[in-house]
């Protein structure tokens, strides 16, 4: 499956690539992440938990980032492994551009999954991708910068830009 | 007129009683001392190199045994193909090896490279987790054409996806072409045949246990046919001698063709109960048989039928690609060819056929027979092209069939595709179906459909199939590596009871009551005094087992051989003990007599001195009464039918209901009428299944995403509607001595395209130019092609 979409992240273009880089916001940014260690030279291992319909797995995945044209863009693959619940893997093309003091971030992700994950969750899985790309990138903003309402963003998910406004009022 | 005992009695279930109060006794209930549980690691890929697999932190988890992998089993044999397929250029067919657990490659989601052995199944479970295996994934191979074309493939070392390309009847193909070239009309139909997962009810499973002080191995297993998983293990497979291995396949809860075939699991148990020294179970989940128990169907097709202009048919051709999926399953060479091949000339008299198969290796579960087995795949493409055909001439469908018919006074009767049928009567069914569902009464139940806002539609099917399988010469000659005949054993106990020991397996067809009305009749004595043992290579002399409605036709004949051989014996012992010529002995009710006098024993009489020979002719006479025969049947038989089907379609939503469902079938002689009409309705529900709901779907990475009753849709009661089921216009099989023809797979052949021709039917008759759907036409399928 594939999905595309972009976000305004209200930081600077250096600010967000070298968050992308960044285990720690990674591990904030990726929902269920459990753990994240690595670095960007050598690739990420990450713990991910999460439940997809019936089957609720850890996935243990090492993600690598290539293609890398910092400030601009770079390719992120990962791979998770969940035992008997099968397996996920998948890759985003990212592409940073600069908007003034804000960044537009467009992504492609192609992802697929195996195993029991494929076999039970199959129905769900295109709507299980598109949110947890959504949780990721919504949490992206949240932490990188205060999320910026733009006409291509589909309000997906209600949590984060609640939190953003309270954010936004506090700050 | 019907009778309370014997052949053609309707005679009660004795097998229901343990069925129905949960005592009948499955592998899975059997526990052995000392048991221990194997749980196999399977591929979460479709296609993928195994790079390497760490089994040590397996090996350390707690109540670990033992764990295999492929590396265990490279130096024995390899699971075979029984049927051996030339192509039309007169090369054999590609056969890769088929190993007991993946080597080198995985080749489909499912395919087992790992097996854990622990003391308790959860354990083996856990402990299959902890297998650290590095399988780099490889583009997997699942569309036919695609694997026909490119050039990544399932098995390396054969460097092509095509099995075989086969031709049949290839002398005739020129002709063909020709024919369809100058017909009249031609008409063209490309269908897909859907993929089906069998869904036994019980799952498969199997015990291997090895006796270390004798050297034999015990496997109770889930088979349709114990002896011929002994012979694969033995002679294929991990070379244990026969006589050191006895297979038992006890209560077994459905198989529809799925438990013919040998399984690695097998292997795996026995050899695993050998290293550890204690027996070893397997049971698979559902999900393991949704994604390794062999699939059904799955075939692509075109076909063309040409005609004059008065509607005879001049020839059938067809051009068709068969999924074998990742290995080559028992029978799987056999099932599109000369299951499927030779019956494509139906029930007809059109002077030519040609049938291409090319067979494609794709990294999907192996596909084999499932009920029915490439005869529903050959009424499907025959039947749907025979009513398109009728719609552009704008003839009447029962017409068109019966215009072509072959008549009653042809038998024998040459088919075009090969075969020689023997008995039957086209017309007659079709009458009798024409009267049982009504057929002149359709129009104003179209009307009353109208009125409530739904499309009536009616379907018409004429089928043949070949059942009784087989010839041993005839299938030898084809390729077959197997020979087909089946064999009983009587044995008749010193008080006069009787055990008779049946090479074929039952499963849900109900032996352990036709068989004794068989015997009972012959011997005119009570059936209750009759068991029939089955399932235990130990207990029985051999059998080919259960497949291919060959049961009664087959086994049953060998029944009847041994009868006939016990009749012969006790007539010398009845005219011993009557001091009588045995020529002079007539059997009727249980007693032998000397015809023109009123001097007679029982049979019980004369099975006890059988057993207590005094005053007995030893010279002449051995004691015991115990007969054995082999049948080997001299030609298929020719089961044939006319069905019916009334559908609703709802044309707001697609929704197809089957309102009306009549099968009128020559089974020959009927035997047990009540077991007849429940296998004709077991059969009418899976075609039904199969034409309006089920469906097998791999996405394109080779997941199956319809591996759980989540996705993949059974039919329920709620599908059906009341069957009406006729058998009354049956002609006798010719050369088998009970005239019987099989019954168990002909509702799963003649429905599927009656329910297709009744739906096609009713969007036409709403003006919507539909011509064809393929199964299962669900609303989906229905309304897209409505618009």
């Amino acid at each position: 499956m594939n999905l595309s979409d972009s976000r305004v992240i209200d930081a600077e273009r250096d600010q967000v690539w070298a968050a992308i880089l960044d285990p720690d916001v990674l591990k904030l940014c990726v929902p269920g992440c459990q753990e994240m260690a690595g670095t960007p030279e050598d690739g990420f291992t990450a713990t991910v938990v999460q439940k997809v319909g019936p089957v609720k797995a850890t996935f243990k995945g090492a993600v690598t980032l290539s293609d890398m044209q910092a400030p601009e863009s770079l390719t992120i693959s990962g791979e998770g492994k969940g035992g008997a619940a099968g397996f996920a893997k998948g890759g985003a093309n990212v592409r940073l551009e600069a908007q003034g003091a804000q960044t537009v971030l467009h992504y492609e992700v192609e992802a697929k999954v195996g195993g029991k994950l494929a076999q039970l969750g199959s129905r769900i899985i295109d709507g299980f991708a598109k949110k947890m790309a959504d949780q990721f990138f919504n949490n992206f903003q949240e932490h990188v910068g205060a999320p910026v309402p733009a006409e291509d963003t589909e309000p997906e998910s209600e949590d984060a830009p609640k939190k953003g406004w309270l954010k936004r009022l506090v700050s | 007129m019907p009778k309370d005992t014997g052949i053609g009695a309707a005679t009660v279930r004795r097998e229901d009683v343990r069925f129905l109060t949960g005592t009948g006794e499955y592998t899975d209930d059997i526990q052995l001392a000392k048991q221990t549980y194997a749980v196999f690691a399977r591929s979460t890929v479709a296609h993928g190199t195994i790079k390497s697999i760490d089994t040590s932190a397996a090996e350390a988890m707690p109540g670990v045994l033992a764990v295999f992998t492929g590396e265990d089993f490279v130096e024995v044999g390899g699971n075979p193909a029984g049927w051996l397929i030339n192509s039309r250029d007169g090369e054999p067919m590609k056969e890769p090896k088929r190993p007991v657990l993946a080597h080198g490659k995985v080749r489909h989601v499912g395919d087992a490279y790992a097996a854990v052995i622990a003391e308790t199944a959860q354990q083996a479970r856990d402990a299959v987790e902890a297998i650290e295996a590095d399988i780099e994934e490889l583009d997997a191979i699942v569309d036919m054409n695609a694997a026909l074309s490119g050039s990544n493939f399932v098995h390396d070392e054969i460097g092509t996806n095509q099995c075989f390309d086969w031709g049949w009847i290839e002398d005739n193909r020129e002709a063909t072409d020709n024919a369809i070239k100058n017909a009249h009309h031609v008409t063209t139909l490309e269908l897909v045949n859907n993929r089906l997962v069998p869904n036994a009810m019980e799952p498969r499973a199997s015990i291997g246990s090895y006796k270390a002080s004798t050297g034999e191995y015990t496997l109770h297993t889930t088979s349709q046919n114990p002896h011929l998983t002994r012979l694969l293990i033995s002679a294929f497979v991990l070379g244990i001698p026969e006589n050191m291995l006895t297979v038992i396949a006890p209560d077994v809860g459905g198989g529809f063709g799925s438990k013919i075939y040998h399984y690695g699991e097998e292997a795996l148990v026995l050899a695993a109960a050998k290293k550890i020294g204690r027996p070893v179970k397997w049971t698979a989940d559902r999900t393991e048989s949704f994604l390794t128990d062999a699939h059904g169907r799955d075939h692509v097709t075109k076909i063309e039928l040409a005609l004059d202009k008065d509607g005879k048919f001049l020839a059938f051709r067809t051009d068709t690609k068969a999924n074998v999926g990742a290995y080559l399953s028992n029978f799987s060479t056999a099932t599109p060819t000369f299951l499927h091949g030779t019956l494509m000339a139906g029930n007809y008299t059109v002077p030519l056929v040609y049938v291409n198969v090319k067979a494609v290796f794709t990294n999907t579960a192996p596909v084999d027979a499932y009920r029915g087995a490439g005869r529903p795949e050959a009424t499907y493409s025959i039947e749907r092209v025979i009513d398109k055909a009728a719609r552009e001439l704008g003839m009447d469908p029962i017409e068109l069939r019966r215009k072509n018919f072959v008549k009653p006074d042809q038998y024998p009767f040459a088919s075009a595709a090969g075969l020689e049928y023997d008995a039957g009567n086209y017309d007659a069914l079709m009458d009798k179906m024409e009267e049982v569902a009504d057929v002149a009464g359709f129009e104003a139940r179209r009307k009353e459909s109208e009125a409530k806002g739904l499309l009536r539609g009616f379907g018409v099917n004429a089928y043949i199939e070949a059942c009784g399988i087989a010839p041993s010469n005839l299938v030898g000659v084809l390729g077959s590596r197997v020979g087909l005949y089946d064999a009983a054993t009587v044995r008749v106990n010193a008080t006069g009871n009787l055990s008779v020991m049946v090479g074929a397996h039952s499963h849900g067809q109900g032996h352990e009551t036709a068989f004794p009305q068989v015997v009972a009749e012959m011997l005119g004595i009570d059936p209750g005094v009759i068991d029939i043992v089955h399932g235990d290579t130990s207990k029985i002399p051999f059998g080919m087992g259960t497949y291919g409605s060959r049961s009664l036709a087959v086994c049953g004949s060998a029944v009847v051989r041994a009868t006939e051989k016990i009749i012969n014996k006790a007539k010398k012992i009845a005219g011993h003990m009557l001091e009588a010529s045995e020529h002079d002995i007539t059997l009727a009710d249980g007693v032998f007599s000397v015809s023109g006098t009123d001097k007679s024993v029982t049979f019980g009489e004369v099975a006890l001195k059988a057993y207590i020979p005094h005053e007995y002719p030893l010279e002449d006479i051995e004691p015991g009464l115990e007969e054995t025969a082999f049948y080997d049947p001299a030609n298929f038989t020719y089961p044939s039918g006319a069905y019916a089907c009334e559908v609703e379609v709802d044309p707001e939503t697609g929704k197809v209901t089957v309102d009306r469902m009549t099968a009128v079938d020559d089974f020959g002689n009927v035997i047990n009428p009540m077991i007849v009409t429940g296998q004709v309705h077991g059969g009418l529900a899976q075609g039904i299944g199969q034409a309006l709901v089920e469906n097998t779907t791999y996405d394109e990475n080779g997941q199956l995403l319809s591996a759980s009753y989540m996705d993949y849709t059974m039919p329920r009661a709620d599908d059906m509607p009341m069957f009406a089921v006729d058998h009354s216009q049956g002609t006798p099989c010719t050369h088998n001595p009970l005239g019987v023809k099989g019954c168990g797979e002909a509702g799963a052949i003649g429905s599927p395209p009656t329910v297709v021709n009744a739906v096609i039917d009713a969007l036409q008759s709403g003006g919507k130019d539909v011509k064809h759907i393929d199964m299962p036409v669900s609303p989906a399928r229905v309304w897209e092609a409505m618009q």
